[in-house]
Order: structure tokens, then C-alpha cells, then sequence
């Protein structure tokens, strides 16, 4: 495989069909927010749909200028994108050292059970009051909000994927002489690297959720602190501008775990 | 050559569950003598694994004792190797980590181990692939990988559980000549453990028939069969006839 072949014509038409797929697919996909928008705005200005409570895209790339303008959007961003990181890292942090005590020590697991589960079955907005007066309404209660609603699911994610190493790997590890420790570091934890992955990305996605409904809940400042002051005095292009950069920021952060996850597997 | 390596003397066990007592092994007794090799058959579900846990020390018999080189397993500190029925090679590492596996564990990871680790790798063909993973190799070959990262270690004795079951039939003759002499060539005492008694006399000089549950000794047979490896021992008339014998003592 290695050594140069001469390409046959079969091999040569299998990929430009691939190829012309791929072209196909990221054309259309451009296709549809292009006409996504094309329309939108089409609608707006023939005024089909009313542009006060729908907005339209010229007003979002208005109200985006105005915001740049005031120097107020990097403030804005800066403050939700930081409760979002640190949500998500210190729930992911947290979960993972968790989920290792709850492996090793099998009584404590027996003990903690029912108290998991009825927490994950909890709706997490639910203790939004408590939190707020605990913490207060600024923006540790915001990320205690988005720790939350991510630390139970890792837990139990990572646990899950502990315990379901290979007996016989266990078993192979003890015939060499391994404690405990060893079976951790060297078995248990790069066996559940796949696991891990996927929480990651689970997780990228959740701490937008708890960050923004903890914004929702008390702030100053963040973008959903934006959602909610567009809705009170009807400025939907304010309301719009916002979940729209709320989507990009999303989508960067969940592009960086992917580039994570490329690493891992290359190694 | 006669020394006895391995002594199993009136071994048994009892299971404790929720559902009450299980006596999975009775009244066991074997003697296992340097550069031996001992296949264990038996119906299954009859406690083989247990006995193969037991002789690695890793399940501590709850009446018996079982002795390494004249020393108490536990007392004594010397290395059994074990294969499984599949490789249980770690999908992370490469083909050189995995057979490091048990250097690093041991924290013996010297360069003069891994210079004999390299011998044996290169030995036994598969140098052109120490840095690849895994799942680039074929069943055999992992298999092979398996068998040297317990081999490194320098075990005195091999618990076999099943090592071709997982592995189609074809593939199962092949892999079977191949351990058999690696294991020969490197004079290694094994114990296999198997359901298929075919499987049993190409490769045993001694088969142990056991009982059903709770396993005991029914019958300790000799293998006299011509031929030097697994495959030539297959070819063999006196293959069938063995066969049957074992067959028939399994059945009764």
C-alpha cells in the first residue's frame, strides 16, 4: 500500500463520485441558510411578516454594528463564554473525580445511589431560588447553575463506563501483580476514553443551557442576560442578534472538543 | 527436567452468593512437573476457570493449599502467566506498550528487559509491527502479542483459559501450532484449560477429565501420540482413538 500504484479507472471514477458528494453536500448546506435568511428578509421587507415582533436580517446586522459600535458586544460575549468555560470545566472536572471515588470504593456506591438517580431525575431550574440566595445573583450563581446541570450526567456517564471494563482485563492486570491504582490509571481510565469523548460533547452543549437559563435567572450582563432585556422592551432584533451569536459561540466551543478528540485518536 | 514446579494438594472452593453456597471445586490434587504440559477438560460450566483463578493465585481457595516450587503461592513471588480466551490487548496501546504492559507494572521496565523483549519480538515476527495497534493485526498475531507480554515477564508456568477459542476454526489450528511452539521452544510449563478435547490431545502430554460441578479429578490421562507438533498429532491414528477414550470418560 505504500508503494505508488498506477490509480485504475474504477478507483479514479469511485473518487470523483465521492468528491462530487461531498460538493454537493456543503453546497446545499450553504444553499439552505442562504435561502433561510433570503427569505426571512424577503418577507420582511415586502412586509408579509411583521418586522417588530420578527425581526429581519438587515435589522440583525444593524443592531450587530450598534452593539460593535458601543463597544458593549465583547463584553457581553466575554462574560457568557467565561461562565460557560468555567462551567464546563469544572463539571467535567468534578464529575470525572467523582465517578473515580464512586469506582473505587463499591460501598459508597451502594450508599449514593438512590441520592443520584432522584438528582438526576430533578429538574435543576428547580433549586434556581436557592442557588440565587446561596450564592447570590451574580455570576457564581450562574455557574453553579451550569455545574448542576452537567455533574450528575458525567457521574453517572463515567461510572458507567468504568464498570464496564473487561473482567478478563481486570483479571490480566491482577495475574501481573497490578493494585488497584495501576488498574485505575493504566486500564479503567484509557478503556473509557470513547465515554469520555462523548461527555465532552454532551457537556459543550449543556453548559450553554445552564449558563444561559442561569442568566435568565439573575444577571447584569451575557447574552442571555440580552435575550431577556430584548423580550421586556420588545427589541426582537436584540433578541435575535443574540441567540444568533449564541449559536456561533456554540458551535466554536463544540468544534474545539471535536479538535480535541482528533488528537486523542491520532495518538 | 522432573522437578515438580506446581502442587495442588486436596484443593477446594466454595462459593458465597445471595443465592446460597456453591461448592465449585472438591478434593483437588495434581502435581504438575517442570516443562509439563497439562490440559484440563471438563463439561462446561464445571469450574475450569475456577481452577486456572485458583492456580494464579488470584482466588484464594477456601480449604487446600497450592504450592510453587515447593513455596506457598502466596509466600512465593514468582510470576504466572495467563491467557485468555481473547487477547484482552489494550486498544490504546501499541503492539510495544501492550507487551510492556506487565514491565511497567512490576516497575522492571530496564533496558535489559526490554532487550529481551525485543528478542523475543523479533523472534517470533513481529518486529515490523511493534508501533502498530491492535486492531491492524490479525487474530493470530494478537494472539501471538498476547502470549509474549505475559512471556516477558518470564512466568515459570502458563494458565491457558481457552486462548483459540475466540478465533475461527481455520484460523484455530494455526494459532494453536504457533503457541504450542513458542511455548516449547521457550521450555515454559502450561496448563490448558478447554471444552475441546481435540484441542486437548494434540497438545497435552497429560489431559485431567474432570467431573461436573463440583469439579474434581475423574480421570488423569497420558497422551502418547506421535508427532511433534499440534497439527502432525492431529494427522496421527492414534488421534481418534485418544479422542474417543476421553470422549467416552467425559460422557460417562
Amino acid at each position: 500500500m505504500n508503494k505508488r500504484r498506477e490509480i485504475s479507472q474504477a478507483r479514479q471514477q469511485y473518487l470523483k463520485r465521492q468528491k462530487n458528494r461531498k460538493i454537493f453536500v456543503i453546497s446545499m448546506q450553504i444553499l439552505i441558510i442562504v435561502l433561510f435568511f433570503a427569505i426571512w428578509q424577503l418577507l420582511a421587507s415586502t412586509g408579509v411578516i411583521n418586522v417588530f415582533v420578527f425581526s429581519s436580517p438587515i435589522k440583525i446586522v444593524q443592531t450587530f454594528g450598534d452593539l460593535l459600535a458601543s463597544g458593549n458586544l465583547f463584553y457581553h460575549i466575554a462574560i457568557t463564554f467565561f461562565e460557560a468555560l468555567v462551567g464546563f470545566l469544572i463539571a467535567t472536572f468534578l464529575g470525572f473525580l467523582i465517578a473515580i471515588i464512586l469506582w473505587w470504593n463499591d460501598k459508597l456506591r451502594d450508599i449514593l445511589e438512590p441520592y443520584i438517580i432522584v438528582l438526576n431525575s430533578l429538574p435543576k431550574i428547580a433549586l434556581g431560588p436557592i442557588i440565587i440566595i446561596w450564592f447570590g445573583a451574580g455570576t457564581k450563581a450562574i455557574i453553579v447553575m451550569a455545574i448542576l446541570i452537567m455533574i450528575i450526567i458525567t457521574i453517572i456517564s463515567l461510572l458507567n463506563a468504568f464498570l464496564a471494563c473487561d473482567k478478563d482485563k481486570i483479571v490480566l492486570m491482577q495475574s501481573m501483580g497490578a493494585n488497584k491504582f495501576q488498574i485505575l490509571t493504566k486500564l479503567i481510565i484509557p478503556n473509557a476514553r470513547t465515554e469520555f469523548l462523548s461527555v465532552l460533547k454532551i457537556n459543550v452543549g449543556m453548559t450553554w443551557v445552564g449558563t444561559i437559563m442561569g442568566e435568565y435567572l439573575v444577571s447584569k450582563a451575557g447574552l442571555g442576560y440580552l435575550i431577556v432585556y430584548g423580550s421586556q422592551v420588545f427589541k426582537l432584533d436584540l433578541v435575535m442578534t443574540s441567540v444568533l451569536i449564541l449559536c456561533l459561540l456554540a458551535g466554536i466551543m463544540y468544534g474545539g472538543v471535536c479538535l480535541i478528540e482528533k488528537l486523542l485518536n491520532k495518538r | 527436567m522432573d522437578k515438580e514446579i506446581m502442587k495442588l494438594d486436596n484443593v477446594g472452593l466454595i462459593y458465597q452468593s445471595k443465592n446460597g453456597e456453591t461448592e465449585a471445586v472438591k478434593n483437588f490434587s495434581l502435581s504438575v512437573k517442570e516443562g509439563d504440559f497439562v490440559a484440563i477438560v471438563g463439561p462446561s460450566g464445571c469450574g475450569k476457570t475456577t481452577m486456572l483463578s485458583i492456580m494464579s493465585g488470584i482466588l484464594k481457595p477456601t480449604s487446600g493449599k497450592v504450592f510453587i516450587g515447593g513455596k506457598n503461592i502466596y509466600e512465593s513471588k514468582t510470576y504466572i502467566g495467563y491467557m485468555f480466551q481473547k487477547d484482552e490487548l489494550f486498544e490504546w496501546r501499541t503492539v510495544w506498550q501492550n507487551i510492556m504492559l506487565g514491565l511497567e507494572i512490576k516497575k522492571q521496565n530496564t533496558s535489559k528487559q526490554q532487550e529481551y523483549a525485543k528478542k523475543l519480538i523479533e523472534k517470533y515476527g513481529l518486529i515490523d509491527f511493534v508501533n502498530k495497534k491492535p486492531r491492524e493485526l490479525s487474530g493470530g498475531m494478537r494472539q501471538r502479542v498476547a502470549l509474549i507480554r505475559t512471556l516477558v515477564l518470564m512466568p515459570q508456568i502458563l494458565l491457558l483459559d481457552e486462548p483459540f477459542s475466540a478465533l475461527d476454526f481455520q484460523t484455530r489450528l494455526s494459532v494453536c501450532d504457533d503457541v504450542y511452539n513458542i511455548i516449547k521452544n521457550e521450555h515454559k510449563t502450561a496448563i490448558l484449560v478447554t471444552h475441546d478435547i481435540s484441542e486437548a490431545i494434540s497438545m497435552a502430554d497429560k489431559v485431567i477429565v474432570l467431573t461436573k460441578r463440583p469439579a474434581t479429578i475423574k480421570k488423569i490421562r497420558k497422551i502418547n501420540i506421535k508427532g511433534e507438533t499440534p497439527l502432525k498429532r492431529r494427522e496421527s491414528p492414534d488421534f481418534s482413538l485418544e479422542f474417543n477414550n476421553i470422549w467416552k470418560e467425559l460422557d460417562r
